[in-house]
């Protein structure tokens, strides 16, 4: 059969002209895990090699997203597509500063847990895969930040899932397989939410290209089934950030694991889920989000109290993490219910802190338990004795979650409340600042608990208790280089907020006025 | 042909949430499959119900000369029906290996990690 006469326009269809060498920064952090997970599954045996093939990628990693930020803000939404196909048809990667920067957050904080991994993970914890599982984990967080397509969204989301399930049940042991079913069925029932509301959408709109589905939403305004599928985006995401009253999976499953994998999943797992709804709610259908705000605010509110209450309620330190984890998505969905630039510029700023910090104080966990053998309040005590440094790190920890100056905490804290008393909003203004405080009180037990007094619960006043030999470990650079570095990173945004500032505003301003995240996708034709 | 699917659809996700609110791990599981195939059935109607057309557009048109199913959606479904299964199967082995831990597959039973009458927070420094 002869080829038929087909003089047909390529440009019609697709990029033609090659694509930047920069450009390829955008699929670099996906194309670096996937090629590292797989090394590390092939070398899975090879336990004392694992660590450093991670360690070494990570690092790459982080200069890719790194580069990638650079050029997000020196260029503007830099969007590549798959096949070269033209949008919405070929499957796009878009970075703004939003993506990029958490992005490269994310890559940080998961090049310190493979650092503290090296410590932490023993022999047969490596042989069961927790590098190969942490790479590809990193895998669905970054793909999850870059996609531009929110079907490729849910895929992104199914691939950390499986990789947190890995770690997860790293170990085996029974309060590990009974958190881990509840996280896993939860999560799956979550993760099929979106779903249903992504091809609900799909049926609405005709297509799962996000630049296109903002000017198709917008067009369409807020009516009939657009309405139900914003609810069920927001009950599909509010489950996976872990908001009230949708939060009982992450109480249940956090503490169970090895102190590093919870470090990870406290810092990551839930902020994609904020991500989700920072692009849904505000690039893709802000009609939904000036619709929803009420809600929002309300769930919000809520999340922040109840997680802070449930905090101050806890015996074991990692389930008191686990509820400050639960009080800090209430603060970054404060942000996302006042809904104005600056509002949404402290909600991204806060999710930068809230990795930081709170994989350091999982971290941090993990040395207490070190030196003072026990994760309870009741048991713990003398380890100000036993660690003068390492008390004045958790102080400084804590106050940085808790949101005092000089740390990272504050400066979002700050933003969310003018923001709320700008726009009205009083009562997530004062929720902001009651929540501070009670996690001030939250941290504050457990530094008194633990550091002060003198040994386990029953220690007269005044008497030290000689702890036990300490684990040799605790001394190493293995735990901290990457604490110090997670430190160093809170001091650093918390004395020189500037430039995140910046970021967190230019992330902001993409969302909430998207004309260069669409002209990216679309090309200049867009107005 | 679309109505007809839509209320199997509304079944499906009806028996699945009543499954779902089960205390049994297993009803759980079977609430967890039949949820997957309600949204795979879901995403399938969504891009229209057709027999025998193939989405195939003549040489000398630009668009389809009829109606044809779209044929993005049954792609989604391809992909949503693998990560299920593969979600399912994960489960399923969970599932089994936390009966023979816990003795149990009765989630209100299920305190191992969560224990009630656990020590209270001290009091009193």
């Amino acid at each position: 059969m002869a080829a038929p006469d087909t003089a047909v326009d390529l440009s019609q269809a697709m990029r033609l002209e090659p694509v930047l060498l920069g450009d390829w920064l955008v699929v670099a952090p996906l194309l670096l895990t996937i090629l590292g997970g797989a090394l590390c599954l092939i070398t899975r045996k090879n336990t004392q090699a694992q660590p450093k093939i991670a360690i070494i990628i990570l690092t790459l990693l982080v200069l890719s997203c790194a580069g990638l930020l650079a050029r997000v803000l020196d260029q503007g939404v830099v969007t590549m597509v798959a096949g070269a196909w033209l949008p919405p048809f070929g499957i796009a990667f878009t970075a703004d500063a939003l993506g990029a920067t958490l992005a490269l957050t994310s890559s940080l904080v998961a090049l310190a847990v493979a650092v503290y991994g090296a410590v932490d993970i023993d022999r047969s914890g490596r042989r069961y895969g927790f590098y190969p599982f942490l790479l590809l984990l990193m895998t669905g967080v970054c793909g999850a930040f870059l996609t531009g397509d929110i079907f490729n969204l849910y895929v992104w989301f199914e691939v950390l899932l499986i990789s947190s399930f890995g770690l997860l049940v790293l170990g085996n042991e029974r309060a590990q397989l009974d958190g881990a079913v509840k996280y896993a069925i939860l999560n799956i029932i979550a993760t099929t939410l979106f779903l249903i509301a992504t091809g609900l959408l799909y049926g609405i709109v005709g297509t799962l290209n996000m630049a296109d589905i903002a000017i198709k939403a917008r067009e369409i305004g807020m009516e009939g089934p657009l309405v139900t599928v914003a609810v069920l985006y927001f009950l599909a995401f509010a489950m996976k950030a872990a908001a009230f009253p949708v939060n009982f999976w992450l109480p249940a499953s956090y503490h169970t694991p090895r102190i590093v994998v919870s470090a990870v999943f406290a810092g990551l797992l839930t902020k994609v889920g904020v991500y989700a709804l920072l692009r849904i709610f505000v690039l893709l259908m802000p009609d939904a989000r000036a619709a929803l705000a009420d809600l929002i605010a309300l769930v919000a509110i809520l999340t922040m109290l109840i997680g802070v209450f449930g905090a101050l309620a806890q015996t074991d330190i990692r389930r008191m993490l686990g509820y400050l984890v639960i009080s800090g998505i209430g603060s970054m969905l404060a942000g996302l219910a006042i809904g104005t630039t600056p509002a949404l510029a402290g909600a991204i700023f806060y999710a930068v802190h809230s990795i930081l910090v709170m994989t350091a104080l999982y971290m941090a966990a993990g040395v207490m338990r070190a030196l003072g053998g026990s994760y309870s309040l009741r048991e713990l005590g003398g380890l100000y004795g036993a660690n003068p440094t390492f008390a004045a790190v958790f102080l400084m920890l804590g106050f940085a979650v808790a949101g005092l100056p000089p740390f990272s905490g504050f400066w979002p804290k700050v933003l969310l409340v003018d923001a709320a008393l700008v726009g009205g909003h009083g009562w997530i203004a004062a929720s902001i600042l009651i929540t501070g405080l009670l996690t001030t009180i939250a941290i504050g037990r457990v530094w008194v608990f633990a550091f002060w007094r003198g040994g386990a619960e029953g220690t007269p006043d005044g008497y030290e208790k000689a702890l036990a030999v300490p684990d040799p470990r605790v001394s190493g650079a293995g735990i901290w280089l990457p604490l110090g570095l997670l430190l160093g990173l809170i001091v650093l945004l918390g004395v020189q907020p500037e430039f995140m500032m910046q970021v967190a505003g230019r992330g902001a301003a993409s969302l909430g006025e998207p004309l260069g995240y669409l002209r990216s996708v679309f090309g200049d034709a867009i107005q | 042909m679309e109505a007809t699917v839509s209320v199997l659809i509304g079944l499906f996700f009806a028996v699945a949430i009543y499954l779902l609110m089960s205390r049994q791990l297993v009803r759980i599981l079977l609430g967890i499959a039949i949820l997957g195939n309600a949204v795979n059935l879901l995403i399938f109607t969504s891009g229209r119900l057709l027999r025998e057309v193939p989405p195939i557009i003549p040489e000398a048109l630009q668009v389809p000369g009829e109606t044809i199913a779209n044929p993005l959606p049954q792609a989604l479904i391809l992909t949503a029906i693998v990560i299920s299964f593969s979600f399912l199967a994960f489960l399923l082995v969970l599932a089994f290996r936390a009966y023979q831990e816990l003795g149990t597959d009765d989630t209100n039973e299920m305190r191992v990690a969560e224990p009630t009458g656990d020590v209270r927070p001290p009091q009193g420094y």
